[in-house]
C-alpha cells in the first residue's frame, strides 16, 4: 500500500461521536486499493455502518480524515459522488412507486446511467419491473439497491451488508455479481457479519469492535493468528494425564481439545503416540482456524479484557 | 461547502416520481383538489359577513384572493409536509444523499408537484372565479404572478420546516394547524384586516403569510400604496430567509432512532 495512486479510498484516526456523547468510531486507519474487495466485520453495534456513513459522504467526522479518490467525500461530494455506488443497510424506496418507476427515477439522478433494463437484468429482478416495491420481498429489495448502487457503472462501490434478507440463492448470486465487478476493476467495501461472505468475497478485511480496527489482513493472515483445534475422545481407562505434556491438552472428562499454532506438527506428535501406546482416538476431528472462530475469540477476548495477548497477535498480522 | 447547483434533469426526475406518489395517495390527493374548492366557500360566506366598500364586487375579490391563499396553504405546504416526512420515514431522503443529487435539488425536486398543482389551481380559481363571482379581472397581473411564486417558495420552505418536527405523517395533520389557523385568521383570508383593531392589525402584517397576502391583493385591486407593497415584500423576504435559514440547520434527512 506504499503506492498512494493506487489507493483509492483512505481513512485515517477516523472518530465519529454522536450528539449523546456516545463514540461509535474511534479511531480507524485503513486504505482500500483500487481493484480490491474490502470487508469490514463487526458485531452489531460495532461501528460498521457509521464507518460506512463517512465514507460515502453523508457525514463529516468528528475528527481524522477519509480520502475517496483523494477527495472528501463530504465537502467535495459533487466531485465524488457520479463515481461512487452506495447501498445502505436499509433500502430506501418509495412504498408506493413501481420497481421500474424507482430505477427511472434514478437514472434522472445518475450520470451516464445504464438503461433500467439492464440494471434489473444484472440483479435478476427482470420479472418483477411492474411490481410495486411494498409488495417485493427482503431479498428482492436488497436486489433493487443493488441495481441502484451499479446504475452509475461506479468505480467503488460501498455495499452496507448487501445480501441481509436474502435466500441462499440470491447471496450466491450476488457473491457472484461482486465478483464479477472486481474482475471489470470495480473497488468495493463491504460490510458483513456473514463471515462466509468475507471469506468468500474479500481479498483483505478489517475487524471492529466497539469503534476500533481490531484485526486486519487477507482472510487466510486473520485466520492464521487464531490457534487451530485437535479433539478427540479418549477410550475408558486411558486418563488424558498419558498424553504427551508438549501437546498441553485440556481435557474435560475424557473429551480432549489440543490447540495448537502448527497443526501437522501437532497432529503428527499425537498420532504417533496414539499408535505407539495403542490407544484409539475417537471423534478425532483437526481443523485450522475458521474466520468464524479467530471472530468469535476476537469479541469475547475483548469482553474478558485479554488485550495484551491479543496485541501480540495483532502484530503478527500486520 | 457544496455549491447548490439546480440540474433541470434532476429536478424532472425527482418531481416526476413524487408527482406519481401524489396520484397513487387518493387521501392527499382528495385533500388537494377539494379543499381549496370547499375554503374558497365557506371564504365567500364568511366574508359576506362584513360590510366591504364595493359591495358584492369586493367581496368577489377577497374571495378569490383569500382563495389563492388557502390553495398556497393546502396544495404547498400541507401537501409538502407529507411528503418530506413520508420520504424521510421511508429513508428515500437519506438513500437520495448518497448519489449525486444535492440537498437543494432533492427539496425542489419533491415540490415540483405540488407547486404545479397549486399553479394550476389558483389559475382555475383566478379565470372561473372572476367569470362566477363576476368582478374585475387582475389589475396588475404581474404583480399577482410574482405574489404567487413568492408565496409557493416561502410555503415550501415553510413545508420543509415543518417537516422536521414532524414524527409521522399522521401528525402533520397537527403540526401544520397553526400556521394554517394564524394565516386564514390573521392573514386576511377569513377576516379582512381593514376590519382588525389598529394594533392587531398592524401585529397580523408581520405574520407569515401577510406579506404574500398584501402583494396578491395588490395585484388583484392595483390599489396598494409603495409604501405598503415593499413592507409586505420585506415581510416576505425575511420570512423567506429565516425559514430557509431554519431548513440548513433543522431539517431531517432520515428518522430519529
Amino acid at each position: 500500500m506504499t503506492d498512494t495512486d493506487q489507493a483509492v479510498i483512505e481513512v485515517d484516526g477516523l472518530r465519529r461521536g454522536y450528539s449523546g456523547g456516545f463514540e461509535a468510531v474511534r479511531g480507524i486507519s485503513f486504505s482500500v486499493a483500487r481493484g480490491e474487495v474490502f470487508a469490514l466485520l463487526g458485531t452489531n453495534g460495532a461501528g460498521k455502518t457509521s464507518t460506512v456513513e463517512l465514507l460515502e459522504g453523508l457525514a463529516a467526522p468528528s475528527a481524522g480524515t477519509v480520502r475517496v479518490f483523494g477527495l472528501d467525500p463530504y465537502r467535495q461530494r459533487a466531485a465524488v459522488r457520479p463515481r461512487t455506488g452506495v447501498m445502505l443497510q436499509e433500502g430506501g424506496f418509495a412504498a408506493d412507486l413501481t420497481v421500474t418507476e424507482t430505477v427511472r427515477m434514478w437514472s434522472g439522478v445518475t450520470s451516464g446511467a445504464r438503461p433500467a433494463a439492464e440494471a434489473l437484468a444484472l440483479v435478476g429482478l427482470t420479472g418483477r419491473a411492474s411490481v410495486r416495491v411494498k409488495q417485493l420481498s427482503g431479498g428482492e429489495r436488497r436486489r433493487l439497491d443493488l441495481a441502484l448502487a451499479l446504475l452509475g457503472r461506479p468505480e467503488v462501490l460501498f455495499l452496507d451488508e448487501p445480501t441481509t434478507g436474502m435466500d441462499p440463492e440470491g447471496r450466491r448470486d450476488t457473491w457472484e455479481l461482486v465478483r464479477s465487478l472486481q474482475a471489470q476493476g470495480t473497488t468495493v467495501l463491504l460490510t458483513t457479519h456473514y463471515l462466509e461472505e468475507a471469506e468468500q468475497l474479500a481479498d483483505r478485511l478489517a475487524i471492529l469492535h466497539e469503534g476500533e480496527l481490531v484485526l486486519s489482513g487477507t482472510p487466510a493472515e486473520v485466520t492464521a493468528t487464531r490457534p487451530a483445534r485437535i479433539r478427540f475422545t479418549l477410550p475408558a481407562g486411558v486418563a488424558p494425564a498419558r498424553l504427551p505434556l508438549s501437546l498441553r491438552a485440556a481435557a474435560q472428562g475424557r473429551r480432549v481439545e489440543i490447540r495448537t499454532e502448527r497443526l501437522q506438527r501437532s497432529l503428527a506428535e499425537l498420532l504417533a503416540w496414539a499408535e505407539a501406546s495403542d490407544v484409539e482416538l475417537t471423534g478425532l476431528d483437526a481443523r485450522s482456524a475458521s474466520l468464524e472462530e479467530a471472530f468469535l475469540e476476537i469479541a469475547q477476548q475483548r469482553r474478558a479484557g485479554g488485550l495484551g495477548d491479543f496485541d501480540d497477535q495483532m502484530a503478527g498480522a500486520r | 461547502m457544496n455549491t447548490l447547483t439546480l440540474a433541470p434533469g434532476r429536478l424532472l426526475a425527482l418531481g416526476r416520481s413524487e408527482l406519481t406518489l401524489l396520484t397513487r395517495n387518493r387521501a392527499t390527493l382528495t385533500m388537494a383538489l377539494l379543499m381549496p374548492l370547499v375554503m374558497v366557500l365557506v371564504l365567500k360566506n364568511s366574508l359576506a359577513a362584513y360590510d366591504l366598500d364595493g359591495g358584492a364586487a369586493a367581496v368577489g375579490e377577497a374571495t378569490l384572493t383569500g382563495g389563492i391563499g388557502m390553495v398556497l396553504v393546502f396544495v404547498v405546504y400541507m401537501n409538502l409536509v407529507n411528503a418530506y416526512v413520508g420520504r424521510r420515514e421511508e429513508l428515500v431522503l437519506k438513500r437520495l444523499r448518497t448519489g449525486e443529487a444535492n440537498d437543494l435539488e432533492i427539496l425542489v425536486g419533491s415540490a415540483l408537484p405540488s407547486a404545479v398543482l397549486a399553479l394550476v389551481q389558483i389559475t382555475v380559481l383566478v379565470g372561473a372565479g372572476a367569470a362566477v363571482l363576476d368582478v374585475r379581472a387582475p389589475r396588475n397581473p404581474l404583480l399577482l404572478v410574482a405574489a404567487v411564486l413568492a408565496g409557493i417558495v416561502l410555503l415550501a420552505a415553510l413545508g420543509a420546516v415543518t417537516s422536521a418536527v414532524t414524527r409521522t405523517v399522521e401528525s402533520a395533520g397537527l403540526t401544520t394547524m397553526p400556521l394554517f389557523l394564524v394565516s386564514a385568521l390573521g392573514s386576511g383570508m377569513f377576516v379582512p384586516v381593514d376590519e382588525m383593531p389598529g394594533v392587531m392589525a398592524s401585529v397580523c402584517e408581520l405574520l407569515p403569510l401577510s406579506g404574500v397576502m398584501t402583494l396578491v391583493r395588490a395585484g388583484w385591486q392595483g390599489t396598494a400604496a409603495g409604501q405598503d407593497l415593499a413592507g409586505a415584500a420585506l415581510v416576505t423576504l425575511a420570512w423567506a430567509m429565516i425559514s430557509m435559514f431554519a431548513v440548513q440547520r433543522w431539517f431531517r434527512w432520515e428518522p430519529r432512532r
